[in-house]
């Protein structure tokens, strides 16, 4: 009798192949590693791809410093969990100019994210790099391959990239060159959120909501996670019940007002709210076509 | 009805009871299909109707799809859906996709992952992409302008990708008052054009993606359609991967997993059928047989896998099975074979050089091939056989391949993981080009090695040596036959048995018909090549002087000799210095423009990268360069 496979048994299995498939070409492959739901999602089937062995790369967090606490504890977790080496970069130039996202806008993105990742993998002479983007997160991610090439200066040509045909990955590259590659490419968020009840996924608390100290700034409720938040005349930290649906630089990264605090409430809410994930966060709001050319420059 | 309120906006059960609508929607299935149309066909306009509809577009985005709207749309002051799929800048600005997409929408019953691709002719290879992958191809036709040349393209190629799935999306209802006898003639144009190529069935449905008929239910301005509409159908069509569960079982190995020494498993993505522990199973290409231990899984051992699962088995018996070779069910194994006669879709601006040494890719396994001159190409608008001697970007044809040894295969027919492969350029890494193996070459099996009693071994043994090749290469003039010339009378000198092929010598004889294209010179190569292999058996030294410009060629030869026979001898002279010497004036023609595809002036000289030795004769003399070759060669 035949067993019919399910959207998400479809996507574990394609996603499971495309990590294998790394790891039987590349010389010295590396997970980035940023700590959200993508991620937790990615890491979960990589533990499933090559179990009884431990995923055979390192775990790498390109930090900016700013993170929420909450992420970095969960992070230094699962990468034990998981019996994998946790690379941790920080830009040393960023940290030596004291970027931050309050005094610096966009350069913040640029020096920590951007640079602070051609560094690592300039570093470690890492030839891949596992990355959880979504084609259905932003309309220029639609077009992005699952190996996206990279020169060895790390840009994107959009006009450069090879077709991918049937379930074959052409992994071939010049000295220097290096590849990015998505193996959660065809999940929509509905099937991270899905999978994740399903497996029983630890994620980071900030995804559940909870009373957190905020202020609310241009138009975004913001959380007060540590002293370092520099508040404004009349500004003063109030408790609201907020969680978040992204997670990022928490300077950056808008709360929505929430009760839901378990995994199906969460799943609930966001089927029924009406404004997309990524408007949270600042990055996006720029000009349209802004993380088109965050990718070319090499953001992840 | 008309609709333009999205039917699949809210599920009540959302908000009623959440853990039975995620119960539910667990158990979704999936449905990967493709768009393909001509330019102004709608297909963008589609998918946005698709995803409008189902939900997939928040409340921003609409805003920020109305502004853009009237800013750079196409519709006037209406919701322009094709903003919301074209992604890339530069074609926002141009009004048209370029490449392939990825869209994806659910409804109850199904998820779905749409393959939006280009009409445009010179987009050939990103319809083929998107096709491979598609269990379901919606080709629109505009109903205003009928079948068109691109519609011919689209659904050859669609059932050449060996998509069983065909639906006539007739768009643009609106534009012709919803007329019947208009749908109908295109109906009846396109069955004729279908079954002249060998489609079998397909399913017409006439819609607007603009105004939303017969997209997701009836529509009350086609009264006469009695037929299903698109979102519906999309929802019930059976998908092709729980049929190959009944085929026999196949799994390529993707990847050996060896924690310790007490463990070893084989991991890959089954192709066809099912495994349960205990089952008989063959490892090919070796013929080695044994029996499924375990199916392991990070959730503890499985009873079964089936088709489209990645998954782990152990073995009972401790056989040799590494990453590119294939377990079958021992009593029902693949073919075999080194020969395939193949469909090809050329998808590189670089042309397709028969004879040239290609990266192939199938399954897991990558070996080198080699790809023959083509039987013929293809016009895909008339399907009409045309002779070629290539193929070059967009092209489809039939070549024969032969492989440097004998893979696991299935027709891509009957298995598209076992049967679809790809080229890879062996220079620039590049794709070059998508191909389905029709079937094996019967020469492929019907000629066989002769073993001979006196081996090559034996050859060598009588005359006291190694054999092996000194390939010189480097520029005209630089000096390879003054220095394979000292090389063998030095050899001579120590009683070596030796022979010289010099490049000028076998174009008077073995490859005189050969000219100077980049084809003739890849074959020239490759004869002098086998020539040079059947010396060596024979236990010859072998020493050649050929230009060899093209690294690939090289290669080849290196792969046809034994490991550690094959000396690779980079003549280096800059070109400045070969050409003030030009001791045979052909420099000076070539500059003249009276000779063409001279190395190093109008056609190009690819210096080795990982040659043995590199013999720098600005600054030592051909005897000193014959002593360092016959050192490295004699240590």
């Amino acid at each position: 009798m035949n067993k019919t496979l399910t959207h998400l048994q479809r996507l574990e299995a394609e996603s499971i192949h495309i990590l294998r498939e790394v790891v039987a070409e590349a010389d010295n492959p590396v997970m980035l590693y940023s700590v959200g739901k993508d991620s937790a999602v990615m890491l979960h089937l990589a533990k499933k791809a090559f179990y009884p062995s431990p995923p055979p790369f390192p775990l790498m967090h390109v930090d900016t410093t700013w993170k929420f606490q909450a992420m970095y504890n969960l992070r230094d977790k699962a990468a034990k969990d998981a019996g994998m080496e946790l690379i941790v970069h920080q830009n040393p130039e960023a940290k030596a100019k004291g970027i931050n996202p309050f005094d610096h806008g966009s350069l913040h993105t640029d020096m920590w994210k951007t640079e602070g990742l051609k560094q690592a993998l300039d570093k470690h002479g890492f030839d891949v790099a596992f990355g959880g983007a979504r084609r259905d997160e932003e309309k220029s991610r639609a077009k992005e391959r699952v190996f996206s090439f990279r020169s060895a200066n790390h840009r994107w040509d959009p006009k450069n990239q090879r077709p991918e045909l049937w379930r074959l990955y052409n992994a071939k590259k010049a000295k220097g060159e290096s590849v990015r590659v998505f193996p959660i490419s065809n999940w929509t968020e509905l099937d991270i959120w899905q999978y994740i009840h399903l497996e029983g996924i630890e994620i980071v608390p900030l995804y559940f909501s909870a009373p957190r100290p905020t202020v609310e700034r241009d138009g975004l409720i913001l959380m007060v996670d540590d002293d370092r938040f520099p508040l404004r005349d009349g500004e003063e930290p109030k408790m609201r019940s907020v969680r978040f649906r992204t997670l990022g630089c928490y300077p950056l990264t808008g709360a929505v007002e929430s009760e839901a605090q378990t995994l199906p409430e969460v799943i609930q809410e966001m089927l029924l709210t009406t404004t997309s994930e990524r408007q949270g966060r600042a990055i996006d709001h720029d000009q349209s076509a802004s993380m088109e050319k965050k990718k070319q420059e090499g953001y992840f | 009805m008309t609709t333009n309120d999205p039917i699949y906006k809210t599920d009540a059960l959302i908000a009623q009871d959440i853990d039975a609508y995620l119960e539910a929607h667990q158990h979704k299935t999936m449905l990967r299909f493709i768009t393909c149309g001509s330019v102004d066909d709608g297909k963008s306009t589609l998918i946005g109707r698709l995803l409008y509809d189902s939900k997939m577009i928040f409340e921003d985005q609409l805003a920020a799809l109305e502004a853009d709207s009237k800013r750079v749309g196409t519709q006037g002051q209406e919701i322009d859906f094709a903003l919301l799929v074209d992604g890339l800048a530069a074609e926002r600005e141009q009004g048209i996709t370029i490449d392939v997409a990825y869209r994806f929408f659910a409804t109850e019953k199904r998820k779905f992952i749409v393959a939006d691709t280009p009409g445009h002719e010179q987009y050939t290879r990103n319809m083929v992409t998107g096709a491979s992958t598609a269990d379901l191809a919606v080709i629109l036709i505009d109903a205003r302008k009928g079948v068109l040349t691109q519609t011919r393209r689209h659904s050859y190629l669609v059932h050449q990708l060996g998509i069983r799935h065909i639906v006539l999306a007739v768009n643009k209802m609106d534009l012709v008052d919803y007329d019947q006898a208009t749908f109908d003639e295109i109906v009846a144009d396109y069955k004729t054009f279908a079954e002249s190529i060998g489609i079998e069935g397909f399913t017409p449905i006439p819609i607007s993606g603009f105004k939303g008929d017969n997209i997701t239910g009836p529509s009350e301005n086609t009264p006469w359609y009695k037929g299903p509409s698109l979102l519906p159908y999309l929802e019930a069509v059976e998908v092709d991967v729980t049929s190959d569960q009944e085929r026999p079982f196949r799994m390529p190995v993707q990847w050996v997993n060896r924690p310790n020494l007490d463990f070893r498993g084989f991991s890959g993505l089954i192709a066809s059928g099912t495994v349960k522990p205990g089952d008989e199973v063959r490892v090919l290409p070796s013929g080695k047989t044994s029996k499924v231990a375990r199916i392991v899984s990070l959730e503890g051992d499985r009873d079964t896998a089936v088709a489209g699962e990645s998954t782990t088995i152990t073995l009972a018996d401790e056989i040799d099975c590494s990453r590119g070779q294939v377990i079958v069910a021992a009593k029902e194994p693949l073919e075999v074979a080194d020969q395939f006669e193949s469909t090809l879709v050329w998808m590189d601006e670089t042309e397709l050089v028969p004879g040239r040494a290609y990266w192939l890719k199938i399954g897991t396994q990558t070996v080198s091939a080699t790809v023959h001159e083509p039987k013929y190409e293809v016009n895909v608008n008339t399907q009409e056989h045309l002779a070629t001697k290539t193929l070059d970007l967009n092209a489809i044809g039939v070549a024969n391949i032969t492989t440097d040894r004998e893979i696991p295969f299935a027709p891509y027919g009957e298995n598209r993981d076992l049967g679809g492969f790809i080229l890879i350029d062996k220079m620039t890494n590049q794709t070059a080009a998508a191909g389905m193996i029709n079937f094996a070459l019967r020469r492929a099996q019907n000629i066989h090695w002769q073993a001979t009693d006196i081996g090559r071994e034996h050859h060598a043994n009588m005359k006291h040596q190694k054999p092996a090749v000194v390939w010189l290469t480097g520029l005209s003039g630089s000096g390879k036959s003054t220095i394979a010339n000292i090389v063998e009378k030095k050899l001579a000198r120590m009683n070596r048995h030796t022979f010289l092929l010099d490049g000028d010598n076998v174009r008077h004889g073995l490859n005189k018909d050969l000219g100077f294209t980049e084809a003739d010179r890849v074959e020239n190569i490759r004869r002098v090549g086998e020539v040079a292999k059947l010396m060596t058996d024979a236990g010859l030294i072998v020493v050649t002087a050929f230009i060899s410009p093209f690294r690939s060629e090289r290669d080849m030869v290196r792969a046809m000799m034994q490991p550690g026979e094959f000396l690779e001898v980079f003549v280096d002279t800059p070109l400045e210095v070969a050409e003030a010497r030009d001791v045979k004036g052909l420099y000076a023609k070539a500059r003249a423009g009276q000779l063409k595809n001279f190395t190093g002036i109008d056609s190009p000289y690819e210096a080795p990268e990982n040659a043995e030795m590199r013999i720098d004769t600005t600054a030592i003399n051909p005897e000193e360069a014959a002593d360092l070759i016959i050192e490295r060669l004699i240590p």
